[in-house]
């Protein structure tokens, strides 16, 4: 409601403010106090009103406007943190502070050298928390240590294959890609034109729709090797949408072994590297579709 | 004579500009001041069409009034100083009351035959026998380019069907008889410019491209011998002043294309080809 740069005005003007009223008085602009403002306001604009909020006021404006967060999210529209669309997110990130993870039941096991039921684990992590609630538990800090582990940062266990050459010393690299039952593979060139041919015919002509070029696009233009490389293609199965979608994943899987460390995480964390898990639902029986009922009669 | 063909190659089959540079060839004629013989499609004489009549001057052949007539205000406005400078050589009688003499001038035939749309097929018939026998002569003798697009059309099949339901052959219209004609190799002072086409044509498998193909064997053998001219996509440099023209134009707004990187997407998404970047680039 009120933006940084309106409140930076209005502090700006408070002292710009405040040094007039000094000097009106007579008094020295560097040694005013908030007291003597209030005295001085109640001198010059007498009141003859009871209530005390009602009487004119001159407050520094981090006092008179209320606070407010700064804006949520970037010029995108994408939030900052992670848990914005909870409504409370400092709340719940509060809530959230993990510094480690307990013992998983088979670790457990493992330290104890004995078989551990379900119920015996769950009655251990019972007492540990049970444990940690009460007061003074750092006492027993190095106990509680030994059954924590802390948890692993960096999930990106991609095992990315090492680069072939082939006659001419040239690298090329094999990667296939699923998406809702269409298969796609896809031989990546290095120091080519970027010519790409799909089951033989040039992928203008496979894929006459501009979307299905675009997805094609995605992974090279991420990683800005548009040029860069040859691709010879192949894909079989559902239509042209989860074919492009199959060549995408393929594309970028095939990339990895030319890229670093971490543009192989950038590639992650854009969902290059995610193959889609959707698929067809299921046609339930009594409904027409998998959500889609009959047509209600009222008699 | 010279008879060229602009066929797709293996990369650009389709939109890799084969009408453009006829229209291109069409225009440098026509600055020259040679006589421009241009059909936009032949493949719209031999589908879809309304009316056909049985023709007066021949018993088996059909006409096809709106084309021909259609054709002849073409050809009158492409062509104007010509009409009347061009006399004809024969006397063309059309009904017992109607005839054109000797001497005439070619402008007047040709508005009889956009007046008269009954008999415009056969107009059309008589003023490319003027034309093809007045081309390499001597006296008063000026250049012919005959322009056809979608050739391929003429040798093919048609759509269309007689009364009875039986499909008509090419041969037996008019129109494309008499343009066959013109294509053939017995006259001189002039050339032949034309375009292959699989976007029009009639029961063409989609990735036909060569002319043996498209043309048949009939085709082939009457357009023997001619110059196939492979039109292929954008080479670097053409590519480079489409893209110069589009920004001029302003067709393309947005920043990120001005930059080498827009213009390396420009150039994945539509591989080079013409028609596919113009539909990139063009708004709405």
């Amino acid at each position: 409601k009120f933006s940084e740069e309106f409140i930076k005005k209005q502090v700006e003007e408070f002292n710009i403010g405040k040094r007039h009223l000094a000097n009106m008085m007579g008094e020295d602009p560097e040694t005013f106090t908030q007291g003597d403002i209030n005295r001085s306001i109640a001198y010059l604009f007498p009141s003859g009103l009871f209530d005390k909020k009602a009487k004119p006021l001159m407050k520094h404006p981090d006092e008179v406007f209320p606070k407010q967060r700064a804006v949520q999210w970037g010029a995108d529209g994408r939030p900052f943190h992670f848990l914005f669309y909870t409504g409370k997110q400092s709340y719940y990130s509060l809530m959230h502070v993990s510094t480690g993870r307990w013992l998983l039941k088979e670790e457990l096991e493992e330290l104890l050298v004995e078989t551990i039921s379900e119920h015996d684990y769950a009655r251990f992590i019972q007492l540990m928390e049970r444990l940690l609630s009460l007061p003074y538990c750092s006492v027993e800090e190095d106990f509680v240590q030994r059954y924590r582990r802390q948890l692993e940062i960096q999930s990106s266990k991609q095992q990315v294959q090492p680069l072939q050459y082939d006659q001419h010393g040239v690298a090329y690299s094999t990667g296939d890609g699923r998406r809702k039952t269409a298969t796609g593979t896809v031989l990546l060139r290095d120091s080519g034109s970027g010519s790409i041919s799909i089951n033989g015919t040039n992928y203008v002509h496979y894929f006459p729709v501009l979307q299905d070029r675009e997805q094609l696009m995605f992974p090279l233009h991420f990683m800005e090797v548009l040029g860069r490389f040859d691709m010879q293609c192949s894909v079989s199965g559902g239509g042209h949408s989860s074919q492009a979608g199959a060549l995408r994943l393929a594309i970028s899987r095939a990339m990895l072994s030319f890229l670093s460390e971490g543009q192989v995480e950038t590639m992650r964390q854009a969902g290059l590297l995610t193959p889609d898990p959707r698929i067809k639902e299921r046609k339930k029986p009594g409904q027409e579709g998998a959500r889609r009922k009959f047509t209600w009669k009222k008699r | 004579m010279l008879v060229l063909t602009l066929t797709g190659c293996v990369d650009g089959v389709k939109g890799s500009g084969k009408t453009m540079s006829l229209c291109h060839a069409v225009h440098y004629c026509s600055k020259q001041g040679w006589l421009v013989l241009h059909i936009p499609d032949a493949h719209l004489w031999v589908k879809n069409c309304k009316e056909l009549l049985p023709s007066s001057y021949h018993a088996s052949r059909f006409d096809q009034p709106i084309q021909a007539s259609n054709w002849l205000r073409n050809f009158r406005t492409t062509n104007e100083h010509f009409l009347s400078k061009i006399k004809l050589r024969q006397r063309y009688v059309w009904t017992k009351r109607e005839s054109t003499e000797e001497g005439r001038p070619l402008g007047e035939l040709v508005d009889m035959g956009v007046s008269r749309v009954k008999s415009s097929s056969d107009v059309v018939g008589a003023v490319l026998k003027e034309l093809r026998l007045q081309a390499g002569g001597t006296e008063g003798g000026f250049r012919l380019a005959v322009a056809v697009d979608g050739v391929n059309g003429l040798w093919g099949r048609t759509t269309l069907k007689k009364e009875d339901k039986s499909p008509v052959a090419p041969e037996e219209l008019t129109l494309v008889h008499n343009l066959r004609k013109m294509i053939n190799n017995d006259w001189c002072g002039g050339a032949v410019i034309a375009t292959l086409s699989q976007t029009g044509s009639l029961y063409a498998p989609s990735s036909a491209y060569l002319p043996q193909e498209l043309l048949g064997e009939e085709g082939f053998d009457s357009m023997d011998p001619f110059i196939p001219v492979p039109v292929s996509l954008y080479s670097e440099k053409e590519f480079e002043s489409c893209y110069l023209y589009y920004l001029d134009r302003h067709w393309l707004q947005h920043p990120h294309s001005q930059t080498e990187e827009g213009k390396k997407e420009l150039i994945f998404l539509s591989n080079r080809n013409p028609s596919v970047l113009e539909r990139l680039c063009a708004f709405l």
